[in-house]
């Protein structure tokens, strides 16, 4: 069944989009990840033009993230406190970001840099994740093998302002999850995504989280931050599309509730390694794009104010 | 259209002895709604010649161009190793939409400087900027030719008696909203003997004009809407599946 999208002024197949917001979906309630990083590509494969992808992607990442958010809350794996810290860093680093996006576009090859920010970021998370996670499945399988033991006293235990996160089981100071969230404001801002995919392995990495709580931690933070930034661009740039929003977003609520129900099946590191893979194969097709030859080397946008 | 066909007819055989040849033509609809299940329209383009002067052969063109627009193309290049755009250059105007249909090739119905003159063929509808852009409207061109936006149907209108000549002319479903300018030319002898021009008129209607309109007017309240049916629609899948669960 074809449908005419009203703001981005093109006919598309409506069970296609169903479908591209379930898959999204189902990763974004298993991961953790907004999957702005997935569908916004989806999007412009299918024909729809960038500037409305990447708006009204942002649009249904808050549809499915809220919907996973609420699976995770009767289970009772979301940090509020912590989600509130992150965020605060979070905000202000979205407020730098779109000014640093701005000078950035001033001096031309946007486009360049968000696709390098999106290799080398996902490249090294990917990387670090894949790795982490083999060496903790096979520790699992020979229990013989002493367990190393959790560094208790980092540097991240060693600041001031500490705070008791009893959802995370963890009594840190503000200032990392702080700069962790303003870290992942910034990129969000630029490379126009929630940020879930750094935020995931940053709390379990660097924050020491279970892995079972970042999730909704993070889909939490992930409804602010796209929500942000959907109203911006609405009022801004008049690129939200409500219709492939809305097609977008059934099929993303649902999938993310089934996602949700996926995740808690499975052992926090096969999550991790499924996500890891993952990040690592969006990584690679962005590298080939930006290494092999394209089959046409022009490409046309119309010029000036829509 | 037989009917129409036949009003024609008896309409020059009313008017005998006209000083000018000329061309009588109308199109099925000059109105085109784009709904939401909008998957292209087909408009019937039917006509005759008036006072026939000549006996060389008769041609018609007929063209139909979207809003014109400027153009931003880019070309890639490789730097360091990674395919980056490198040269931009601005077409001053280019038809987002364009098609010509003709009962004879272009060409052979047209000498160049009348091709130049009334803008036909598609290189010529397409104005470049001031500088050395060949191979970027080249580029502009192939593209939208590949994405059926540009194209040239020959042989494609039928002519009877050398009177009566009709077309079918078919917009695609990734339409713009604007005005379309239809023109039809009769051509003898590579010129231009006779022209007239129309306007389709498309636009979105409904549900799609609503929701196009609230956006551009009252971008604060479309953009908190948008969050309120991604918010309701997240619960309401919450909700739904808790229920069946439980």
């Amino acid at each position: 069944m074809q449908i005419y999208l009203p703001i981005a002024e093109v006919s598309v197949n409506a069970f296609l989009l169903l479908g591209l917001g379930g898959l999204v979906g189902i990763l974004s309630g298993m991961f953790g990840v907004g999957g702005g990083f997935l569908i916004t590509p989806l999007l412009f494969f299918v024909g729809i033009p960038p500037a409305v992808a990447v708006a009204t992607s942002a649009n249904q990442i808050v549809a499915s993230s809220f919907s996973g958010v609420l699976a995770h809350l009767r289970r009772k794996t979301v940090d509020m406190r912590m989600g509130v810290v992150l965020m605060v860093g979070g905000l202000i680093g979205a407020a730098v970001g779109v000014y640093v996006f701005n000078i950035l576009r001033g001096l031309g090859q946007v486009d360049l840099l968000v696709t390098v920010c999106y290799v080398v970021f996902l490249g090294i998370i990917g990387t670090l994740m894949f790795f982490e996670s083999l060496r903790a499945i096979r520790r699992s399988r020979n229990p013989g093998t002493k367990l190393p033991p959790r560094r208790k006293h980092g540097w991240v235990h060693a600041l001031p302002l500490k705070m008791k996160f009893r959802t995370s089981g963890l009594y840190i100071s503000v200032i990392p999850p702080i700069l962790v969230g303003f870290a992942v404001g910034v990129l969000a801002a630029i490379m126009g995504v929630g940020g879930g995919f750094i935020m995931v392995p940053a709390m379990i990495y660097i924050l020491g989280m279970p892995t079972k709580v970042v999730i909704g931690t993070s889909l939490l933070q992930i409804i602010f931050v796209t929500g942000f930034t959907t109203l911006l661009h609405a009022t801004t740039n008049y690129t939200v599309d409500m219709a492939l929003a809305l097609l977008l977003l059934i099929g993303g609520v649902l999938g993310a509730q089934i996602g949700t129900r996926i995740g808690v099946h499975l052992k926090a590191e096969q999550l991790r390694i499924l996500l890891a893979g993952m990040v690592m194969l969006v990584c690679g097709m962005l590298a080939l794009d930006l290494l092999l030859k394209p089959s046409e080397l022009y490409s046309l946008s119309v010029w000036g104010a829509r | 259209m037989r009917g129409a066909f036949a009003l024609i007819g008896l309409v020059l055989l009313a008017f005998p002895a006209m000083a000018q040849e000329g061309v009588v033509a109308d199109l099925s609809q000059s109105r085109v709604g784009i709904t939401a299940t909008f998957d292209g329209s087909e408009i019937l383009v039917f006509g005759a010649v008036k006072d026939a002067k000549s006996e060389a052969p008769l041609g018609v063109i007929i063209s139909v161009s979207g809003p014109a627009e400027p153009i931003m193309v880019r070309k890639k290049a490789r730097k360091a190793g990674v395919w980056v755009n490198s040269e931009a250059v601005k077409v001053a105007a280019a038809p987002s939409f364009y098609h010509v249909v003709t009962t004879h090739p272009l060409e052979d119905m047209l000498t160049p400087a009348q091709d130049a003159r009334y803008a036909l063929s598609i290189p010529k509808a397409i104005r470049a900027g001031a500088e050395n852009t060949a191979e970027f409207t080249e580029a502009l061109i192939r593209i939208r030719e590949e994405s059926g936006l540009y194209a040239v149907h020959t042989g494609e209108v039928t002519l009877k008696e050398n009177t009566l000549f009709r077309a079918h002319i078919a917009l695609p479903a990734n339409l713009t909203e604007g005005s379309y300018l239809t023109r039809i030319f009769l051509t003898r002898d590579g010129r231009v003997v006779a022209r007239q021009a129309t306007t389709i008129h498309v636009s979105k209607v409904g549900l799609e004009r609503w929701i196009y309109a609230l956006a551009h007017e009252r971008p604060f309240i479309y953009g908190v809407l948008s969050l309120a049916i991604a918010i309701a629609a997240g619960w309401g899948a919450s909700a739904i599946f808790r229920y069946i669960k439980g």
